[in-house]
Protein backbone atom coordinates (compact mmCIF):
# COMPACT_ATOMS: atom_id res chain seq x y z
CA UNK A 1 0.00 0.00 0.00
CA UNK A 2 2.75 2.43 1.01
CA UNK A 3 4.61 1.49 -2.16
CA UNK A 4 1.54 2.24 -4.29
CA UNK A 5 1.05 5.64 -2.68
CA UNK A 6 4.71 6.55 -3.24
CA UNK A 7 4.42 5.33 -6.84
CA UNK A 8 1.32 7.45 -7.51
CA UNK A 9 2.96 10.54 -5.96
CA UNK A 10 6.06 9.91 -8.05
CA UNK A 11 4.00 9.57 -11.26
CA UNK A 12 2.13 12.80 -10.50
CA UNK A 13 5.39 14.55 -9.64
CA UNK A 14 7.14 13.46 -12.83
CA UNK A 15 4.05 14.42 -14.86
CA UNK A 16 4.00 17.91 -13.34
CA UNK A 17 7.76 18.29 -13.87
CA UNK A 18 7.46 17.16 -17.51
CA UNK A 19 4.69 19.66 -18.17
CA UNK A 20 6.55 22.54 -16.58
CA UNK A 21 9.96 21.77 -18.16
CA UNK A 22 10.92 24.65 -20.46
CA UNK A 23 13.49 22.68 -22.43
CA UNK A 24 12.00 20.30 -25.02
CA UNK A 25 14.73 17.70 -24.53
CA UNK A 26 14.28 17.71 -20.74
CA UNK A 27 10.51 17.35 -21.18
CA UNK A 28 11.03 14.30 -23.43
CA UNK A 29 13.34 12.69 -20.85
CA UNK A 30 10.67 13.35 -18.23
CA UNK A 31 8.07 11.76 -20.50
CA UNK A 32 10.17 8.59 -20.88
CA UNK A 33 10.61 8.33 -17.11
CA UNK A 34 6.87 8.95 -16.68
CA UNK A 35 6.10 6.06 -19.07
CA UNK A 36 8.37 3.64 -17.19
CA UNK A 37 6.74 4.57 -13.86
CA UNK A 38 3.33 4.11 -15.49
CA UNK A 39 4.42 0.63 -16.62
CA UNK A 40 5.29 -0.12 -13.00
CA UNK A 41 1.80 1.03 -12.00
CA UNK A 42 0.26 -1.37 -14.54
CA UNK A 43 2.33 -4.20 -13.03
CA UNK A 44 0.92 -3.26 -9.60
CA UNK A 45 -2.58 -3.40 -11.13
CA UNK A 46 -1.80 -6.98 -12.26
CA UNK A 47 -1.91 -6.01 -15.96
CA UNK A 48 1.53 -7.12 -17.21
CA UNK A 49 0.37 -7.09 -20.85
CA UNK A 50 -0.46 -3.40 -20.63
CA UNK A 51 2.76 -2.78 -18.68
CA UNK A 52 4.85 -4.37 -21.46
CA UNK A 53 3.09 -2.29 -24.10
CA UNK A 54 3.43 0.91 -22.06
CA UNK A 55 7.15 0.33 -21.45
CA UNK A 56 7.86 -0.71 -25.04
CA UNK A 57 5.61 1.50 -27.16
CA UNK A 58 4.40 4.22 -24.78
CA UNK A 59 7.73 5.00 -23.22
CA UNK A 60 10.42 3.48 -25.47
CA UNK A 61 9.16 3.97 -29.00
CA UNK A 62 7.17 7.16 -28.46
CA UNK A 63 10.09 8.47 -26.41
CA UNK A 64 12.40 7.75 -29.33
CA UNK A 65 10.06 9.55 -31.73
CA UNK A 66 9.84 12.55 -29.42
CA UNK A 67 13.64 12.61 -29.00
CA UNK A 68 13.93 12.79 -32.79
CA UNK A 69 11.34 15.55 -32.89
CA UNK A 70 13.09 17.55 -30.15
CA UNK A 71 16.39 17.31 -32.07
CA UNK A 72 14.68 18.68 -35.18
CA UNK A 73 13.05 21.45 -33.16
CA UNK A 74 16.33 22.55 -31.55
CA UNK A 75 16.79 25.35 -34.07
CA UNK A 76 13.45 26.91 -33.17
CA UNK A 77 13.94 26.50 -29.42
CA UNK A 78 15.31 29.99 -28.69
CA UNK A 79 12.58 31.81 -30.62
CA UNK A 80 9.89 29.61 -29.07
CA UNK A 81 11.12 30.11 -25.49
CA UNK A 82 11.41 33.87 -26.09
CA UNK A 83 7.69 34.13 -26.72
CA UNK A 84 5.50 34.71 -23.70
CA UNK A 85 1.87 33.79 -24.29
CA UNK A 86 -0.72 36.33 -23.20
CA UNK A 87 -2.78 35.96 -20.03
CA UNK A 88 -5.85 35.20 -22.11
CA UNK A 89 -3.98 32.24 -23.62
CA UNK A 90 -3.05 30.92 -20.16
CA UNK A 91 -6.60 31.40 -18.92
CA UNK A 92 -8.25 29.64 -21.86
CA UNK A 93 -5.75 26.72 -21.72
CA UNK A 94 -6.32 26.40 -17.97
CA UNK A 95 -10.08 26.65 -18.47
CA UNK A 96 -10.17 23.87 -21.07
CA UNK A 97 -7.97 21.62 -18.89
CA UNK A 98 -10.18 22.26 -15.83
CA UNK A 99 -13.30 21.51 -17.87
CA UNK A 100 -11.88 18.20 -19.14
CA UNK A 101 -10.65 17.18 -15.68
CA UNK A 102 -13.99 18.08 -14.08
CA UNK A 103 -15.93 16.15 -16.72
CA UNK A 104 -13.68 13.11 -16.24
CA UNK A 105 -14.09 13.36 -12.46
CA UNK A 106 -17.91 13.53 -12.76
CA UNK A 107 -17.99 10.59 -15.16
CA UNK A 108 -15.72 8.60 -12.82
CA UNK A 109 -17.97 9.31 -9.83
CA UNK A 110 -21.08 8.38 -11.84
CA UNK A 111 -19.73 4.95 -12.79
CA UNK A 112 -21.79 2.06 -11.42
CA UNK A 113 -20.22 0.45 -8.35
CA UNK A 114 -19.88 -2.80 -10.21
CA UNK A 115 -18.17 -2.03 -13.49
CA UNK A 116 -19.82 -3.63 -16.54
CA UNK A 117 -17.46 -6.36 -17.64
CA UNK A 118 -17.21 -9.09 -20.25
CA UNK A 119 -14.30 -10.73 -18.42
CA UNK A 120 -16.40 -13.70 -17.31
CA UNK A 121 -17.53 -14.45 -20.89
CA UNK A 122 -13.95 -14.07 -22.14
CA UNK A 123 -12.71 -16.55 -19.54
CA UNK A 124 -15.55 -18.99 -20.21
CA UNK A 125 -14.97 -19.07 -23.98
CA UNK A 126 -11.17 -18.97 -23.89
CA UNK A 127 -10.80 -22.61 -24.98
CA UNK A 128 -12.62 -21.87 -28.26
CA UNK A 129 -9.78 -19.62 -29.42
CA UNK A 130 -7.06 -22.17 -28.65
CA UNK A 131 -5.19 -19.48 -26.69
CA UNK A 132 -4.40 -19.42 -22.97
CA UNK A 133 -3.77 -15.71 -22.55
CA UNK A 134 -7.15 -13.90 -22.35
CA UNK A 135 -5.56 -10.59 -23.42
CA UNK A 136 -4.26 -12.09 -26.66
CA UNK A 137 -7.63 -13.78 -27.15
CA UNK A 138 -9.35 -10.39 -26.90
CA UNK A 139 -6.86 -8.77 -29.29
CA UNK A 140 -6.77 -11.53 -31.89
CA UNK A 141 -10.21 -13.16 -31.66
CA UNK A 142 -13.00 -11.26 -29.88
CA UNK A 143 -11.89 -7.78 -30.89
CA UNK A 144 -9.72 -8.65 -33.88
CA UNK A 145 -11.35 -5.86 -35.91
CA UNK A 146 -9.90 -3.29 -33.49
CA UNK A 147 -6.44 -4.76 -33.89
CA UNK A 148 -6.82 -4.82 -37.67
CA UNK A 149 -7.79 -1.15 -37.71
CA UNK A 150 -4.86 -0.26 -35.43
CA UNK A 151 -2.45 -1.90 -37.83
CA UNK A 152 -3.98 -0.07 -40.79
CA UNK A 153 -3.72 3.23 -38.88
CA UNK A 154 -0.01 2.54 -38.23
CA UNK A 155 0.54 1.97 -41.93
CA UNK A 156 -1.32 5.19 -42.83
CA UNK A 157 0.78 7.12 -40.32
CA UNK A 158 3.93 5.84 -42.01
CA UNK A 159 2.66 6.83 -45.46
CA UNK A 160 1.66 10.23 -44.10
CA UNK A 161 5.14 10.75 -42.65
CA UNK A 162 6.83 9.67 -45.88
CA UNK A 163 4.74 12.21 -47.78
CA UNK A 164 6.53 14.96 -45.80
CA UNK A 165 9.64 14.30 -47.90
CA UNK A 166 10.50 16.90 -50.57
CA UNK A 167 9.81 15.76 -54.12
CA UNK A 168 13.42 15.13 -55.13
CA UNK A 169 14.00 12.87 -52.10
CA UNK A 170 10.81 10.85 -52.59
CA UNK A 171 11.63 7.17 -52.50
CA UNK A 172 15.03 7.77 -50.92
CA UNK A 173 16.47 6.50 -47.66
CA UNK A 174 15.13 7.81 -44.35
CA UNK A 175 17.38 9.63 -41.89
CA UNK A 176 21.09 10.17 -41.93
CA UNK A 177 23.62 7.49 -42.77
CA UNK A 178 25.48 6.46 -39.62
CA UNK A 179 29.02 5.46 -40.54
CA UNK A 180 30.26 2.48 -38.51
CA UNK A 181 33.02 3.35 -36.02
CA UNK A 182 35.15 0.18 -35.77
CA UNK A 183 36.46 1.12 -32.28
CA UNK A 184 33.18 2.49 -30.97
CA UNK A 185 31.13 1.06 -28.15
CA UNK A 186 27.93 1.18 -30.17
CA UNK A 187 28.87 -1.28 -32.95
CA UNK A 188 30.26 -3.60 -30.26
CA UNK A 189 27.09 -3.56 -28.20
CA UNK A 190 24.94 -3.81 -31.33
CA UNK A 191 26.81 -6.92 -32.47
CA UNK A 192 26.28 -8.51 -29.05
CA UNK A 193 22.78 -7.29 -28.29
CA UNK A 194 20.98 -7.49 -31.63
CA UNK A 195 21.02 -11.32 -31.93
CA UNK A 196 19.93 -11.66 -28.29
CA UNK A 197 17.27 -8.97 -28.77
CA UNK A 198 15.86 -10.67 -31.88
CA UNK A 199 15.53 -13.90 -29.88
CA UNK A 200 13.85 -12.05 -27.01
CA UNK A 201 11.47 -10.35 -29.46
CA UNK A 202 10.48 -13.68 -31.02
CA UNK A 203 10.09 -15.18 -27.54
CA UNK A 204 7.84 -12.33 -26.36
CA UNK A 205 5.74 -12.72 -29.50
CA UNK A 206 5.56 -16.50 -29.12
CA UNK A 207 4.61 -16.63 -25.42
CA UNK A 208 1.80 -14.16 -26.18
CA UNK A 209 -0.63 -17.08 -26.59
CA UNK A 210 -0.07 -18.36 -23.04
CA UNK A 211 1.52 -15.51 -21.07
CA UNK A 212 1.93 -11.71 -21.20
CA UNK A 213 3.41 -10.74 -24.55
CA UNK A 214 2.21 -10.72 -28.11
CA UNK A 215 2.82 -9.30 -31.54
CA UNK A 216 2.94 -5.59 -30.63
CA UNK A 217 5.40 -6.07 -27.75
CA UNK A 218 7.55 -8.51 -29.73
CA UNK A 219 7.50 -6.24 -32.78
CA UNK A 220 8.63 -3.27 -30.68
CA UNK A 221 11.69 -5.21 -29.53
CA UNK A 222 12.45 -6.32 -33.09
CA UNK A 223 12.07 -2.71 -34.29
CA UNK A 224 14.40 -1.52 -31.51
CA UNK A 225 17.02 -4.03 -32.64
CA UNK A 226 16.75 -2.79 -36.23
CA UNK A 227 17.14 0.81 -35.02
CA UNK A 228 20.13 -0.16 -32.87
CA UNK A 229 21.84 -1.91 -35.80
CA UNK A 230 21.15 1.14 -38.00
CA UNK A 231 22.52 3.61 -35.45
CA UNK A 232 25.64 1.51 -35.00
CA UNK A 233 26.18 1.62 -38.76
CA UNK A 234 25.94 -2.16 -39.14
CA UNK A 235 23.07 -1.85 -41.62
CA UNK A 236 21.63 1.07 -43.54
CA UNK A 237 17.93 1.88 -43.75
CA UNK A 238 16.83 0.84 -47.23
CA UNK A 239 15.25 3.40 -49.59
CA UNK A 240 11.52 3.48 -48.96
CA UNK A 241 10.83 2.72 -52.62
CA UNK A 242 12.27 -0.80 -52.34
CA UNK A 243 9.66 -3.34 -53.35
CA UNK A 244 10.62 -5.93 -50.68
CA UNK A 245 10.30 -3.27 -47.98
CA UNK A 246 6.82 -2.27 -49.10
CA UNK A 247 5.79 -5.92 -49.36
CA UNK A 248 7.07 -6.46 -45.81
CA UNK A 249 5.00 -3.51 -44.61
CA UNK A 250 1.71 -4.59 -46.21
CA UNK A 251 1.95 -8.39 -45.88
CA UNK A 252 0.76 -8.39 -42.24
CA UNK A 253 -2.39 -6.31 -42.74
CA UNK A 254 -3.04 -8.05 -46.09
CA UNK A 255 -2.96 -11.51 -44.52
CA UNK A 256 -5.16 -10.19 -41.70
CA UNK A 257 -7.73 -8.96 -44.27
CA UNK A 258 -7.49 -12.20 -46.27
CA UNK A 259 -8.19 -14.36 -43.21
CA UNK A 260 -10.95 -11.94 -42.24
CA UNK A 261 -12.73 -12.28 -45.59
CA UNK A 262 -12.15 -16.05 -45.58
CA UNK A 263 -14.03 -16.06 -42.27
CA UNK A 264 -16.97 -14.53 -44.11
CA UNK A 265 -17.18 -17.64 -46.29
CA UNK A 266 -16.08 -20.31 -43.79
CA UNK A 267 -17.54 -19.17 -40.48
CA UNK A 268 -20.23 -16.72 -41.50
CA UNK A 269 -18.72 -13.43 -40.32
CA UNK A 270 -15.82 -11.10 -41.08
CA UNK A 271 -12.81 -12.22 -39.01
CA UNK A 272 -14.66 -15.23 -37.59
CA UNK A 273 -12.42 -18.27 -37.29
CA UNK A 274 -13.68 -21.84 -37.81
CA UNK A 275 -13.37 -23.33 -34.34
CA UNK A 276 -11.04 -26.18 -35.26
CA UNK A 277 -8.53 -23.88 -36.94
CA UNK A 278 -8.73 -20.84 -34.65
CA UNK A 279 -5.25 -21.13 -33.17
CA UNK A 280 -3.64 -21.95 -36.51
CA UNK A 281 -5.33 -19.02 -38.25
CA UNK A 282 -4.37 -16.63 -35.45
CA UNK A 283 -0.77 -17.77 -35.82
CA UNK A 284 -0.92 -17.34 -39.62
CA UNK A 285 -2.05 -13.74 -39.03
CA UNK A 286 0.34 -13.01 -36.19
CA UNK A 287 3.66 -14.03 -37.78
CA UNK A 288 3.56 -11.69 -40.83
CA UNK A 289 1.79 -9.09 -38.70
CA UNK A 290 4.65 -9.03 -36.19
CA UNK A 291 7.18 -8.52 -38.99
CA UNK A 292 5.05 -5.79 -40.61
CA UNK A 293 4.55 -3.94 -37.32
CA UNK A 294 8.27 -4.20 -36.52
CA UNK A 295 9.19 -2.72 -39.92
CA UNK A 296 6.55 0.02 -39.60
CA UNK A 297 7.71 1.05 -36.13
CA UNK A 298 11.39 1.07 -37.11
CA UNK A 299 10.67 3.16 -40.21
CA UNK A 300 8.54 5.57 -38.17
CA UNK A 301 11.53 6.23 -35.93
CA UNK A 302 13.83 6.51 -38.96
CA UNK A 303 11.77 9.45 -40.24
CA UNK A 304 10.86 10.70 -43.72
CA UNK A 305 13.27 10.14 -46.66
CA UNK A 306 16.22 12.52 -46.39
CA UNK A 307 18.72 11.10 -48.85
CA UNK A 308 18.18 10.98 -52.60
CA UNK A 309 17.74 7.56 -54.07
CA UNK A 310 20.98 6.20 -55.47
CA UNK A 311 20.57 4.88 -58.98
CA UNK B 1 16.60 -23.75 5.70
CA UNK B 2 14.04 -21.34 4.27
CA UNK B 3 14.75 -18.97 7.15
CA UNK B 4 18.44 -18.95 6.23
CA UNK B 5 17.55 -18.34 2.56
CA UNK B 6 15.24 -15.47 3.53
CA UNK B 7 18.03 -14.01 5.65
CA UNK B 8 20.46 -14.17 2.71
CA UNK B 9 17.85 -12.53 0.44
CA UNK B 10 17.26 -9.68 2.89
CA UNK B 11 21.00 -9.17 3.29
CA UNK B 12 21.76 -9.11 -0.45
CA UNK B 13 18.75 -6.95 -1.43
CA UNK B 14 19.57 -4.47 1.35
CA UNK B 15 23.18 -4.31 0.14
CA UNK B 16 21.85 -3.75 -3.40
CA UNK B 17 19.52 -1.01 -2.20
CA UNK B 18 22.48 0.64 -0.47
CA UNK B 19 24.38 0.79 -3.76
CA UNK B 20 21.33 2.24 -5.52
CA UNK B 21 21.10 4.85 -2.78
CA UNK B 22 24.80 5.66 -2.97
CA UNK B 23 24.65 5.80 -6.77
CA UNK B 24 21.70 8.20 -6.66
CA UNK B 25 23.39 10.43 -4.09
CA UNK B 26 26.49 10.47 -6.31
CA UNK B 27 24.40 11.27 -9.37
CA UNK B 28 22.91 14.26 -7.59
CA UNK B 29 26.00 15.51 -5.72
CA UNK B 30 29.10 14.79 -7.82
CA UNK B 31 30.56 17.86 -9.53
CA UNK B 32 31.14 16.75 -13.15
CA UNK B 33 29.53 14.51 -15.72
CA UNK B 34 32.19 11.78 -15.72
CA UNK B 35 32.09 11.19 -11.95
CA UNK B 36 28.29 11.26 -12.05
CA UNK B 37 28.42 8.51 -14.68
CA UNK B 38 30.80 6.59 -12.42
CA UNK B 39 28.32 6.81 -9.55
CA UNK B 40 25.44 5.76 -11.79
CA UNK B 41 27.17 2.58 -13.01
CA UNK B 42 27.65 1.46 -9.41
CA UNK B 43 23.88 1.40 -9.00
CA UNK B 44 23.43 -0.54 -12.24
CA UNK B 45 26.24 -3.05 -11.83
CA UNK B 46 26.55 -3.72 -8.11
CA UNK B 47 23.11 -2.62 -6.95
CA UNK B 48 21.13 -4.59 -9.49
CA UNK B 49 23.59 -7.51 -9.26
CA UNK B 50 23.12 -7.78 -5.49
CA UNK B 51 19.32 -7.50 -5.82
CA UNK B 52 19.40 -10.29 -8.43
CA UNK B 53 21.59 -12.46 -6.17
CA UNK B 54 19.16 -11.85 -3.32
CA UNK B 55 16.18 -12.86 -5.47
CA UNK B 56 17.98 -15.99 -6.72
CA UNK B 57 17.49 -17.55 -3.27
CA UNK B 58 13.71 -17.19 -3.70
CA UNK B 59 13.49 -18.65 -7.21
CA UNK B 60 11.78 -21.92 -7.92
CA UNK B 61 13.36 -23.69 -10.85
CA UNK B 62 16.50 -23.15 -12.85
CA UNK B 63 14.84 -21.37 -15.78
CA UNK B 64 13.49 -18.49 -13.69
CA UNK B 65 16.90 -18.07 -12.05
CA UNK B 66 18.64 -18.05 -15.43
CA UNK B 67 16.17 -15.41 -16.69
CA UNK B 68 17.02 -13.18 -13.74
CA UNK B 69 20.74 -13.56 -14.40
CA UNK B 70 20.04 -12.84 -18.08
CA UNK B 71 18.28 -9.59 -17.11
CA UNK B 72 21.30 -8.56 -15.06
CA UNK B 73 23.79 -9.40 -17.83
CA UNK B 74 21.76 -7.48 -20.43
CA UNK B 75 21.54 -4.48 -18.10
CA UNK B 76 25.30 -4.66 -17.54
CA UNK B 77 25.93 -4.66 -21.27
CA UNK B 78 23.50 -1.82 -21.97
CA UNK B 79 24.69 0.29 -19.03
CA UNK B 80 28.36 -0.15 -19.91
CA UNK B 81 27.75 0.78 -23.55
CA UNK B 82 25.55 3.78 -22.77
CA UNK B 83 28.08 5.05 -20.21
CA UNK B 84 30.85 4.78 -22.81
CA UNK B 85 28.78 6.71 -25.34
CA UNK B 86 27.83 9.41 -22.85
CA UNK B 87 31.40 9.77 -21.63
CA UNK B 88 32.63 10.08 -25.20
CA UNK B 89 29.98 12.72 -25.92
CA UNK B 90 31.06 14.64 -22.80
CA UNK B 91 34.69 14.48 -23.91
CA UNK B 92 34.11 15.68 -27.45
CA UNK B 93 31.86 18.52 -26.33
CA UNK B 94 34.28 19.84 -23.64
CA UNK B 95 37.92 18.98 -24.44
CA UNK B 96 39.35 20.70 -21.31
CA UNK B 97 37.83 18.29 -18.85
Amino acid sequence: MAFDIVLVLLILGVAAWTLSARDTFAAVVGFIGFGLLLALAWVRLAAPDVALTEAGIGSGLTGGLLLGASTRLRGTETTASGETPSNAFYLSAGGVCTLISATLAVVLLELPAEAPTLAAQVAANLSVTGLDNPVTAVLMAYRAVDTLLEVVVLLLVLVGMWSLAPDHLWGGSPGRHHPADPDGALPFVAQLLVPVGILVGIHIFWVGSVAPGGEFQGATILAAMWILATMAGLVDTPPVSRRWLRLLLVTGPAVFFAVGFAGLALAGAFLAYPEAYAKLLILIIEIPLTLSIAATLALLVAGPPERARQQ
Amino acid sequence: MSLALDGLTILAVCAGAFFFFAGTVGLLRFPDALSRLHALTKADNLGLGLVVIGLLFQMEGLLAALKLIGVWLLTLLAAAAVTQLLARAVRTSSPDE
